[in-house]
């Protein structure tokens, strides 16, 4: 480190009373046009800061300043990325994993909460936020009996605002539906781009898995279900248009894997697919070294690369490029192009998290499901 | 010609009821709400608004209802359309050529002569690409209609008489905006086009750009595409010299002035004019009389006051 941060500097020739008002007017952690330094402060053995940044060390120490309890680590941070992080602080032989108690900005997932840098250049999209002038639309739910989970379902279902029966509508199903409702803000985001016109008032399937990592890993039950029971079910329900080109999957991380591989099955049924940070593990020689829960996903994908097909006409993939998975997801691009599918990429400086998703949701859907915008000016 | 008054979006901030006040104190309203396309005829709110009566004329369901009676038309109409999009995409493609080729000589930095002319020269060539694409919308139109006739069809002529008896009786007809290319092919295949030019008309966003000379589709920044204007298809030319432009703040970059530039001379002689929440233009015997809330974009890519009597 060349030079420490202006706030370090400051913190450490001040008297003890007056770093909680230094502390009260710095915002944390303290990003810079090249970078971050993450700020802990507290009594510890050691502070670690604790990320996904594939790349990188997943620990990495912070220093001690020597007085206040202060302990800081500096990160280059490239504009535009967006980082999710904890802090691990260890006491003795005791051990744990906390937000950062300075920032007030975290993000949720299934497995609770993260902190969340955002570097210069990153911006939250505007059309993820609310906005009072957009209609909402509303959740419904069906149940289905599946026969190909042996299970009962219960699908929630988003109907759009001015939502009419007569009309007919493209369908979206989306994989681990609820998760995209309540860390990614999908209705929200539905709400936004269908008031803008750039998607057309669409219903989408909120499905969510049983036991996730055996449903979504590439299983031919799974890939049954929702093409012969879940979207009958729908049809039924509700006034769907019936080609194939308004039919489309979604999925993100095993999701995408989901999604991907009831597509394969059954090429050309749902021919618009948004697959996110895929798990699309796969092995040119050898084994893979990702555990027993990807042994299926490594055999379709196999598979897939060895006959892609056509699963879909046109496919939206992202990825974040500080995922492990970046790597599978940039592989993934050329094949199902030289296929014939139309597919675009999108690389986020971004982690596998469901703001990254949310945030690759308006270029994916505007470019699967184009809305009216151009026709109609109400 | 009796007034008509065009107007930015109503769904915030409506200015519809001080438009009505100013060119209609009794009588009848009609509506022609097509471009809401399966939503057509809910003027409850409309109603609430205005606090009378407004009687809706319902074209789309009309012409869906008479289509369904003659499917030799309906066929004809579909191909009609089949048509007239393969033509909109092989405009859009020279088009796009034709942009970029106009942007890069307009990045150019310098200011010469032969400069000044090359980019001259690539906008005259977008202007040409604008005038033959109407030419050949319009050549598609009349061969449709001399063909076809589709206004006298006996299940479209019940419509249409249904459709006038009411004009006929209404003191002035609201066009409401929504899907432009819905609401025009339907104002135009019920022929109802003489009807209108005799009748006090308030219209609204897309149903401004219905009434007007062109109909040009715009956004600046679309998720996706370049974000290119284009020409759909003449309008009824009701409002002669306008080119309106509603949700204009939303919709285009005017504090970019090589834009708004490009936009004031690509179409002119019309006019374009910004149509937002509380924009009202009140053209009286073909000429603007009177203009609230809206702007004129000029050639030296800045916004201007009213437009231009």
């Amino acid at each position: 480190m060349s030079q420490l941060h202006p706030f370090l500097a400051a913190a450490s020739a001040a008297p003890a009373d007056a770093v909680d008002a230094l502390i009260a007017a710095a915002e944390f952690p303290l990003i810079d046009d090249a970078g971050v330094t993450f700020v802990y402060r507290g009594a510890a053995d050691a502070v670690r800061l604790r990320h996904w940044i594939y790349g990188l060390p997943t620990a990495e120490s912070l220093e001690a300043l020597g007085r206040h309890d202060l302990w800081f680590f500096r990160l280059d941070l490239p504009r535009g990325s967006r980082i999710e992080y904890k802090f691990e602080v260890v006491s003795g032989t005791n051990s744990h994993w906390i937000v950062d108690p300075l920032n007030d900005s975290v993000a949720e997932d299934p497995f609770g909460a993260n902190s969340v840098c955002r570097a210069h250049g990153y911006t939250r999209p505007e059309w993820t936020l609310e906005n009072p002038h957009a209609r909402r639309g509303t959740i419904e739910q069906i149940s289905i009996d599946s026969e190909s989970l042996g299970a009962s379902k219960d699908v929630h279902v988003y109907l759009p605002a001015r939502f009419r029966r007569q009309r007919r509508y493209a369908l979206l199903v989306a994989h681990d539906g609820s998760d995209y409702l309540r860390f990614s803000g999908l209705q929200q985001v539905l709400d936004n781009l269908i008031h803008r016109l750039e998607i057309p008032p669409m219903i989408v399937a909120l499905s969510d898995p049983g036991e996730r990592l055996v449903e979504y890993a590439a299983n031919n039950n799974h890939a049954r279900y929702i093409v012969k029971e879940l979207y009958p079910a729908l049809r039924q329900a509700f006034p769907l248009r019936d080609e194939p080109a308004s039919r489309g999957l979604l999925g993100a991380s095993f999701g995408a894997v989901a999604a991907l591989h009831t597509a394969w099955s059954y090429p050309g049924f749902f021919n618009r697919l948004l697959l996110q940070s895929g798990s699309f593990a796969f092995t040119d020689i050898g084994t893979h070294n990702r555990g027993q829960i990807f042994d299926p996903v490594v055999d379709f994908v196999n598979r897939l690369r060895q006959q892609p097909g056509r699963p879909a006409s046109k496919m939206f993939v992202s990825c974040g490029i500080y995922e492990s998975l970046i790597y599978e997801n940039r592989s993934l691009v050329p094949l199902l192009q030289s296929a014939g599918t139309e597919v675009r990429f999108e690389e986020a400086r971004d982690g596998h998290n469901w703001e990254n998703w949310r945030d690759r949701l308006r270029a994916g859907l505007s470019w699967l499901f184009p809305g009216p915008l151009w026709m109609v000016y109400e | 010609m009796p007034d008509i008054i065009i107007l930015g979006p109503q769904a915030d901030h409506p200015n519809l009821m001080d438009a009505t006040r100013q060119i209609v104190t009794d009588g009848a309203l009609c509506s022609i709400t097509a471009g809401w396309q399966q939503r057509e005829g809910e003027v409850q709110e409309l109603q609430h608004h205005l606090d009378r009566e407004v009687e809706d004329l319902h074209l789309y369901q009309r012409l869906d209802h008479a289509l369904g009676l003659d499917p030799e038309l309906a066929d004809a109409h579909r191909t009609r359309q089949a048509g007239l999009r393969q033509r909109q995409r092989w405009y859009r493609r020279r088009l796009h050529h034709a942009m970029e080729a106009y942007l890069g000589l307009a990045a150019e930095t310098g200011s010469s002569a032969a400069l000044l002319a090359e980019q001259r020269s690539a906008l005259n060539a977008i202007r040409a690409l604008d005038r033959h694409h109407v030419r050949q919308i319009d050549a598609v139109h009349a061969v449709f209609n001399a063909r076809w006739r589709p206004a006298h069809r006996p299940a479209m002529a019940e419509q249409r008489d249904a459709i006038v008896r009411r004009l006929d009786a209404a003191a002035a007809v609201l066009v409401a905006g929504g899907h432009v290319a819905a609401l025009l092919s339907r104002l135009r295949l019920f022929g109802l086009e003489s009807e209108l030019r005799e009748k006090r008309l308030i219209a609204w966003s897309a149903g401004a750009m219905a009434l007007s000379e062109r109909v040009v589709l715009f956004h600046d920044s679309p998720p996706q595409g370049p974000g290119h204007a284009e020409i759909l298809d003449s309008g009824l030319g009701l409002l002669p010299r306008l080119l309106p432009l509603p949700h204009a703040r939303e919709r285009l970059r005017l504090h970019d002035p090589r834009r708004v530039a490009l936009m004031a001379r690509r179409f002119n002689p019309l006019q374009p004019v910004t149509l937002d929440a509380g924009s009202l233009i009140r053209v009286t015997g073909h000429k603007p009389v009177m203009a609230q809330g809206t702007a004129r974009l000029t050639a030296r890519g800045n916004l201007a006051g009213a437009p231009l009597a």
